[in-house]
């Protein structure tokens, strides 16, 4: 399990982190700057996974990190940095998203009983895709729309723990939902993306996505 | 225990982040050997757990970083150590960087990575023991869930591991992946040009 070792380097670099707050708490305000400097991209994709638009996503991303510095005596070192500034994203690109009223655009699958049984609709063979696909600028694209056309909360939950790489209840903790919530959706979640992308991944990526079109298979 | 597909569908995900009991593991596992079905939603939902969990699939904006600095700097009060921090900052991002360059352009005898976006994990001991597949490209610790390839694994040390080019997997060796050296590595031209001449 990828949790299971808080490495004596996590440790150290923990410490660190906790020197730099104490520090910045006490007037070195330009030290801020070197606390965020590992995470500033991952506040722009977390907010852009979100919001699905460059330009609110760094908007927020902003918000978030000077939220974040304005707040920082609020942060209890019992939780990591990294995750208390991705609970702050989530929340700023929450709120923007409600006020644009984004609700209206939910997707039908939002609808769907969570706990009901997904099942996968595609069981081509595949071999262990490799990461030099990522380079092709059109995989990513497809990546993204895959992630896109995913409900709002299954698409906070992958992003949180499958990209953001945060355990299964610090995921609950920063959505405000239960870690079996967190489990059921994530199933859902990367089942379904395994079902958008397997005509690319399984095969040929010069295939059309039905996603493209806004039909959804599910 | 004999499991339906369906009873492994629904357990797919926890048995992935190994949240399931060592029972329903072995129990998931005998069915994976015996359904081709099961074996192929197994490796896809892996496949994209690992290509999301890449971290190059949103790529922020040109400027984003200048522009959140600014932002920062605008909102930020006046310390007197304000100006002389960020030279310093400024001065030690400069040799950081610089020595990341010189560090590449040192390993030009070093083995080429089977990965071009490989990070190259110096931090792994090196006599830790690792799982490497045949024609895999990372390196594992024993009983992470993204070793592919069950059939052609060897257990090896993590320098020989290195030596034959081999990278260290995202996801176990994690903690061995440092954070601000993945800023410096964020250029993705740098990358190829680093690792370029070895298409595998």
């Amino acid at each position: 399990m990828p949790d299971e070792a808080i490495s004596l380097e996590n440790r150290a670099e923990r410490l660190n982190e906790e020197m730099l707050i104490r520090r910045i708490r006490d007037g070195e305000h330009e030290l801020f700057y070197e606390l965020i400097r590992p995470y500033e991209r991952r506040v722009y994709s977390t907010a852009f996974a979100i919001l699905r638009n460059e330009a609110d996503a760094e908007d927020v991303a902003q918000e978030a990190v000077l939220k974040a510095f304005k707040h920082i005596r609020q942060f209890r070192a019992e939780a990591r940095f990294s995750t208390w500034l991705i609970s702050i994203t989530v929340n700023e690109a929450r709120m923007r998203r409600r006020k644009e009223h984004a609700e209206i655009m939910q997707p039908i699958v939002d609808h769907q009983d969570e706990e009901g049984n997904y099942t996968p609709h595609d069981f081509a063979d595949w071999r262990e895709i490799p990461s030099e696909t990522l380079e092709r600028s059109e995989v990513r694209q497809k990546l993204a729309e895959a992630l896109a056309s995913l409900g709002q909360k299954y698409r906070e939950v992958f992003v949180l723990r499958d990209m953001q790489h945060l355990s299964i209840e610090e995921t609950a903790k920063t959505l405000g939902v239960s870690t079996a919530s967190v489990k059921t959706r994530l199933l859902r979640a990367r089942l379904m993306l395994r079902d958008l992308l397997a005509p690319g991944l399984g095969g040929s990526w010069g295939s059309k996505l039905s996603f493209a079109k806004g039909t959804k298979p599910w | 225990m004999v499991m339906t597909c369906e009873g492994v569908w629904r357990e797919i995900s926890n048995y992935l982040d190994g949240e399931v009991t060592p029972d329903l593991r072995a129990a998931m596992e005998e069915h994976f050997r015996g359904c081709q079905k099961c074996s192929s939603v197994l490796e896809g939902t892996r496949n994209v757990i690992g290509l999301y969990g890449e971290d190059r699939m949103f790529e922020p904006p040109q400027g984003y970083s200048q522009r959140l600095h600014q932002r920062l700097e605008q909102n930020m009060p006046r310390s007197r150590r304000n100006f002389l921090g960020w030279m310093v900052a400024a001065a030690a991002a400069v040799l950081v960087a610089g020595g990341f360059e010189l560090g590449r352009s040192a390993v030009s005898g070093q083995p080429e990575l089977r990965s071009e976006h490989a990070q190259p994990g110096t931090g792994v001991p090196a006599d830790m023991m690792v799982i490497v597949a045949e024609d895999g490209k990372t390196f594992h610790a024993a009983g992470c869930q993204f070793i592919h390839d069950q059939a052609r694994l060897r257990t090896i040390p993590a320098s020989e591991a290195q030596r034959e080019g081999y990278s260290p997997c995202i996801r176990c060796m994690k903690k061995y992946l440092n954070e601000s050296g993945r800023v410096n590595a964020d250029d993705d031209d740098d990358d190829a040009e680093f690792a370029s001449a070895t298409p595998k």
